[in-house]
């Protein structure tokens, strides 16, 4: 297939103007906010720091139906000072929830494990909640192989 | 889905306040909501959304679930072991279906 010079230059204009499109409708990008307003919508309004919360994941998940996770917050759980909640969060998910986990002083430790699914290779976010109201984010790039929302 | 088949692995026994792991598992599909069947019509969302654990009724652990979950979710947490007693695991079905299952633990020493 061979292009005039005119067809050419139309093409690439045609181009250039989808990609300025296509850079403000970014999907992406939309699903991120969204999924930050979750982060505050949990965290009440405050800034999560980092710290104290450890999410593990695969470097690289061959399959995206099921991705080993785990979570482990740095907290004496005791009655007066534990872990409430901690929420799991994937941005590039058609729904970026993943799961909420609630501890209890009984917990003893706050830790815990689980399997997800993985559309794509996204961030997955773990946010802490302290009873103290205190909040603390870490979040870790999982790429994925094989994506797992089925379709 | 009544097939949905409980399995929850715990530590017979433990030392007074001993931090003993749980791990538990469920066989459910987990259907997402996102999967189209073969004539294109979406298949629509059914997966367990809830899952506790309770000790002699009070609450350790809580779960609530999203589809991003796996199918037969599995979970691994920890409890703290003050007495001898009952540990009740609880699953909720979207169709209103509850799946229980109990472990009874015993402090020694």
């Amino acid at each position: 297939m061979t292009f005039t010079r005119r067809e050419a230059l139309g093409l690439g204009a045609g181009a250039a103007v989808f990609l300025a499109t296509g850079l403000r409708l970014d999907p992406a990008a939309a699903a991120a906010e969204d999924t930050m307003k979750m982060v505050m919508e949990f965290a009440g309004g405050q800034e999560p720091a980092a710290g104290k919360i450890t999410l593990s994941t695969p470097e690289i998940a061959e399959n995206g139906n099921t991705v080993p996770i785990s979570i482990s917050v740095d907290s004496a759980m005791t009655a007066d000072d534990y872990v409430e909640s901690v929420i799991i969060l994937a941005e590039g998910n058609p729904n970026p929830g993943v799961a909420t986990f609630k501890f209890s002083p009984m917990s003893g430790v706050a830790e815990a494990s689980t399997r997800m699914r993985l559309a794509k290779t996204q961030k997955v976010i773990a946010v802490a909640k302290m009873n103290s109201g205190a909040v603390f984010m870490d979040a870790k790039e999982v790429k994925v192989t094989i994506g797992g929302c089925g379709g | 889905m009544a097939s949905a088949k409980p399995r929850v692995k715990v530590p017979k026994t433990a030392a007074k306040d001993e931090v003993i792991t749980i791990k538990t598992l469920i066989s459910h599909k987990m259907e997402s909501g996102q999967r189209k069947d073969k004539d294109g019509n979406i298949i629509p969302q059914q997966i367990i959304n809830k899952f506790s654990a309770d000790f002699n009724g009070t609450r350790v652990f809580e779960v609530d679930l999203e589809p991003a979950i796996s199918a037969n979710p599995y979970f691994e947490f920890s409890m703290k072991v003050p007495e001898s007693g009952k540990i009740t695991f609880t699953w909720v079905d979207d169709d209103g279906s509850t799946y229980t299952e109990e472990k009874s633990i015993e402090v020694t020493g």
